[in-house]
């Protein structure tokens, strides 16, 4: 019997992985031949998928992308064998693409059986957990701080710290909550380690879970993700099954349940106090801090909130050593960031890398350029609240503090790349555009600031006192940045105003027309 | 409606609220699946989507009733969040991603493209009823833009012509 792997990771689906296995069943049965056809994850080499694997003596061999046409021919040449074809590969962990990269947190993702236990316990899985019930908590924390793990969400703040302020906190009721509302633009590390490995989630909020001295997680997943919630919700069944969740887990003594639940296209929902009244069927809206989440947090009671690639990264932390993990990476970024070259890009898809990697390396040497073939223009990192980065700064290193000094953020590690054909007022004005719309209204900077953004942005667009609205925009921003509640108004002048910095010429363009030019005014 | 549930007007005796229509029945036992809980309220009204393809205004006092929370708070949370439909939309519902990725792939053509092939707006409803076309900001799907969702099933790598097919795909579906 020969095994096949095609797999069942959304950007797959959306392009036809469904109908490649379907094809390939029927292929095989109709040549009556034994095929066993396996639903993986994604390798993260998204411009191949569906990329199809046959397990061989030598390893598993590489095609895509395939689509149904090209199935009969595979089988002509023999691809059961891992002979060639014009869509083969070779070994796939010999692409460079994949060979290059350091996996640590998708080590396992794209290889095993999403729902498989044995598969995820034979790659490795549930070692950290294993180690982390034999520990005392306070040791796991001090664990994850000597890692050096900062949040993946994007802010970056130390994950042994908060866990350990949980930890010293006494409460009759703790929780661990997910936040797995992967709303920016450029981002899908997290959908594809949902949808490709959810053990390793579900194992990573356990040890919080154990180290925090809650028994109770949530997980919340945005609704524009259907597949990663149907993933986890079969994950955590088998998981529960197999006594992995629930009470006295494998009989350390420890219990913890976890749960899912559906964000509804809210982007906002992704700022952790806003996620939490969510989360608590209201209205999401930005809480105030203090008090801080770790002390009053779901429901009002001290809760360990991370990021999905933060509580992923954390199995592999036990099972090897916060000295492991310590030693990738630079300064005070440590270990590997997922990162995620999209837009734009001839070869999309997932790089997992040390800190220190450069948007250069990203988009040129695994990247391959832009998908147009044109130049490329700007990239935008960190979502659609992180800065757009003209050419002069894509040779800084990928590291926390390095981006802050160029005003700009490393983020969730999601690179958005744009050909010279861009108009960076445009973006600046979409970046105004996009807050307005998400804005979840409490306080006064980003609710009216970023409707009145989009109006003076038309203003300059349209060549009305442009000088003078320039000079606004800047007064504007200012006050967004100071003045916000939280990240979403607050960080909004980045994108505005580094395309402003770095692509000035895009706002003093002559006018669209004077059509427009009136309406502006 | 409006009559049944609001506080009478001497303000001493509230009407009682039971579910009447079957939409109203069908709201009170999703409510009561949920064990009547309030912070399941999200999930209710996917549930609601789900089976209806909106949430009728008519069933948001059964909900806060079941859920012991006010009427405000549960139209509240309902407007809040961009997902959930107050009335009936397509029998697709067609979400197009407009974020960053995507506009670097021309998703601003796909639109246009879109809005003028079915001849409705974004957020309309074509004239038959069949298709609802929304904006999205992000699908996940960003290495391969631009990026779209009908139902649960996502798209990649959409372009005028692949829509088309899509488009031709739900009509052929629909017609069988």
């Amino acid at each position: 019997m020969t095994t096949v792997f095609v797999p069942l990771d959304a950007a797959a689906l959306s392009m036809g992985a469904d109908e490649v296995a379907d094809a390939i069943i029927n292929e095989a049965s109709k040549r009556k031949l034994d095929v066993r056809v396996v639903r993986n994850g994604s390798r993260g080499m998204l411009y191949l998928e569906p990329l199809v694997e046959v397990e061989t003596s030598k390893g598993r061999i590489a095609y895509g992308p395939v689509t149904v046409k090209d199935v009969p021919s595979l089988f002509d040449s023999d691809f059961l064998d891992g002979k060639d074809h014009k869509l083969g590969h070779g070994l796939t962990e010999e692409i460079p693409y994949f060979k290059n990269q350091e996996r640590l947190t998708f080590a396992r993702c794209g290889i095993t059986d999403p729902f498989s236990i044995e598969d995820y316990r034979k790659h490795g899985g549930y070692d950290g957990l294993t180690k982390a019930l034999a520990m005392k908590p306070i040791d796991i924390v001090t664990e994850v701080t000597t890692s050096g793990l900062r949040g993946r969400g994007g802010a970056g703040f130390p994950t042994g710290i908060k866990w350990k302020t949980v930890h010293d906190i006494a409460a009759d009721q703790k929780y661990v909550a997910c936040n797995a509302d992967e709303g920016d633009s450029g981002t899908f590390a997290d959908r594809m380690l949902m949808e490709g490995d959810p053990f390793c989630l579900i194992e990573g909020m356990t040890i919080a879970a154990v180290a925090g001295g809650a028994t109770k997680g949530y997980i919340y997943v945005r609704s524009e993700y259907p597949h990663s919630v149907h993933n986890l919700r079969q994950a955590i069944e088998i998981a529960r099954a197999a006594n992995w969740l629930g009470d006295n887990i494998q009989g350390s003594g420890y219990s913890f349940d976890l749960f899912v639940r559906m964000g509804a296209g809210a982007y906002v929902c992704g700022e952790e106090t806003s996620m939490l009244e969510s989360l608590e069927g209201k209205r999401g809206l930005v809480r105030y801090k203090p008090p801080i989440p770790a002390i009053e947090g779901l429901f009002g009671k001290p809760t360990i909130i991370n990021n999905v690639m933060s509580f992923a990264a954390v199995p592999i932390i036990l099972a090897k050593g916060g000295e492991f993990y310590k030693n990738y990476g630079i300064g005070r970024s440590r270990g590997t960031l997922a990162f995620q070259i999209t837009g734009n890009i001839k070869q999309g898809g997932l790089v997992e890398k040390a800190f220190g990697v450069t948007t250069r390396q990203l988009i040129e040497d695994w990247g391959g350029g832009t998908y147009s073939g044109r130049p490329v223009r700007a990239v935008q990192i960190g979502g659609p609240l992180g800065a757009y980065l003209p050419e002069s700064k894509f040779d800084v290193p990928m590291d926390y503090e390095e981006f802050a000094k160029v005003d700009a953020m490393v983020g969730h590690g999601g690179l958005v790349v744009f050909d010279d054909t861009v108009d960076m007022a445009k973006m600046a004005r979409f970046a105004m555009e996009f807050c307005a719309i998400e804005s979840c209204g409490k306080c006064t900077p980003c609710r009216i600031g970023s409707t009145r953004g989009v109006e003076v942005m038309d203003r300059i667009i349209a060549d009305v006192d442009r000088e003078r609205n320039i000079e606004l925009l800047e007064d504007l921003c200012e006050t967004m940045t100071d003045g916000s509640l939280c990240a979403l108004g607050g960080l909004t002048p980045y994108p505005v105003r580094s395309a402003l910095r770095g692509f000035p010429e895009d706002f003093h363009k002559p006018a669209p027309n004077k059509f427009l030019a009136d309406a502006a005014e | 409606m409006a009559k049944k549930v609001g506080r009478s007007p001497k303000g001493d005796t509230k009407p009682e609220i039971t579910p009447t229509t079957p939409v109203q029945i069908a709201a009170a036992a999703i409510c009561a699946r949920h064990g009547n809980k309030p912070d399941e309220l999200l999930e209710i009204f996917h549930e609601m989507q789900h089976d209806l393809g909106y949430v009728p205004e008519e069933t948001l006092p059964i909900i806060a009733k079941a859920l012991n929370r006010s009427r405000a708070e549960i139209y509240g949370v309902l407007t809040f969040y961009h997902e959930f439909h107050r009335h009936p939309v397509g029998k697709h519902v067609v979400k197009i991603c407009r974020a960053e990725a995507c506009q670097s792939m021309g998703t601003d053509e796909l639109c246009q493209h879109a809005e003028s092939k079915l001849n409705v707006p974004l957020g309309g409803t074509t004239a038959d009823g069949a298709v609802t076309i929304e904006q999205v900001f992000c699908l996940g799907n960003c290495a391969l833009s631009p990026a779209v969702m009908v139902g649960e099933k996502l798209y990649g790598r959409v372009d005028p012509k692949r829509f088309d097919e899509i488009i031709a795909g739900l009509e052929k579906e629909a017609a069988e």
